[in-house]
């Protein structure tokens, strides 16, 4: 008796990726701040891109410290959900195609967020990398970090709380 | 002397992502200050009930806190977060317009110690509450 045969790499790829697509280009505010993400297997890196309007102070200039809570916010959000979303998305049970369409699975919701700034955030793209320290059936807490240049050199980082969606397999 | 008041208010409507939220300063004074964001609808986290991301909601409470830091009389110039904690209570209800009102309550030499909250037009429960620390910095 053989394993089954693996389904070939870029049908593989085309779903998880029309489906972090979905994710993220169907927030209207991670459109407005410019965030993307970069996927290597289930693993996402947040990138902010960095544009002026990103700016909260011009004399510096700086990245705006609400940028930069958001961005973590943003990054923690859609690697709790894409975790969440993972099982799913690889054995086919989400119609990616409806998320492409607009309908989206329920997502957690922020109960509270922590930022620590670190240095000021300068003026050119950062990235952002979260990590779940738990997430349970009702609850989860996310541990998140956000550079520029160098990645051992962070310019802010938090924890988030957040409520998990209701399933119907609840 | 320089109306402190006017410098912040001034200094809040030059901040380019102030303005791309499109935030207005209704108040500022003596450590206090009341900033309003309108809604819009490319501030959406939730396409399915159009409520506003918890992201614009902190960047609001951020710049809030700020203003509210640099209104203070023991404040000499400028000032950067340290750290922000927010707790959301309720989603915002879509189409109004979010209202944050920040105190900074103690200051010293180097730091200063805000809280905020924000509401729509139901005022009895907040959207939001933060609590944070500010640097203070000299004049810049």
């Amino acid at each position: 008796m053989s394993r089954k045969r693996p389904e070939p790499m870029q049908v593989v790829k085309q779903r998880r990726d029309a489906a972090l697509n979905a994710l993220v280009h169907g927030v209207p505010y991670i459109r407005f701040l410019g965030i993307e993400f970069d996927r290597r297997g289930d693993e996402l890196t947040g990138l902010l891109n960095f544009n002026e309007t990103q700016i909260g102070n011009p004399f510096l200039p700086a990245i705006h410290g609400g940028v930069t809570a958001a961005f973590l916010e943003v990054t923690s959000i859609i690697s709790l959900s894409w975790a969440y979303l993972w099982p799913d998305i690889e054995s086919g049970a989400i119609d990616v195609e409806a998320m492409a369409k607009g309908q989206l699975p329920g997502l957690p919701k922020t109960i509270g967020f922590t930022v620590d700034y670190l240095r000021s955030g300068l003026p050119r793209d950062a990235y952002a990398r979260a990590i779940i320290s738990r997430s349970g059936r009702r609850y989860a807490t996310v541990r998140v970090e956000a550079w520029q240049d160098n990645h051992t050199r962070l310019f802010a980082q938090g924890v988030g709380r957040f409520r998990m969606p209701h399933t119907p397999r609840d | 002397m320089v109306d402190k008041s006017v410098m912040a208010r001034q200094f809040i409507e030059a901040i380019p992502h102030a303005k791309a939220l499109g935030l207005k300063l209704t108040d500022i004074g003596d450590g206090t200050a009341v900033i309003a964001m309108p809604y819009d609808e490319k501030l959406i986290g939730d396409p399915e009930t159009g409520v506003i991301h918890g992201g614009a909601v902190s960047a609001v409470m951020d710049t809030c806190c700020g203003a509210a830091v640099m209104s203070h009389k023991d404040a000499p110039g400028g000032t950067a977060t340290i750290d922000l904690r927010i707790d959301y209570m309720r989603a915002a209800t879509p189409g109004q317009t979010i209202i944050t009102t920040a105190t900074c309550y103690h200051i010293t030499r180097n730091v200063a110690f805000v809280r905020a909250v924000a509401v729509d037009n139901n005022t009895d429960t907040p959207v939001a509450t933060a609590a944070g620390s500010f640097t203070v910095e000299k004049l810049f």
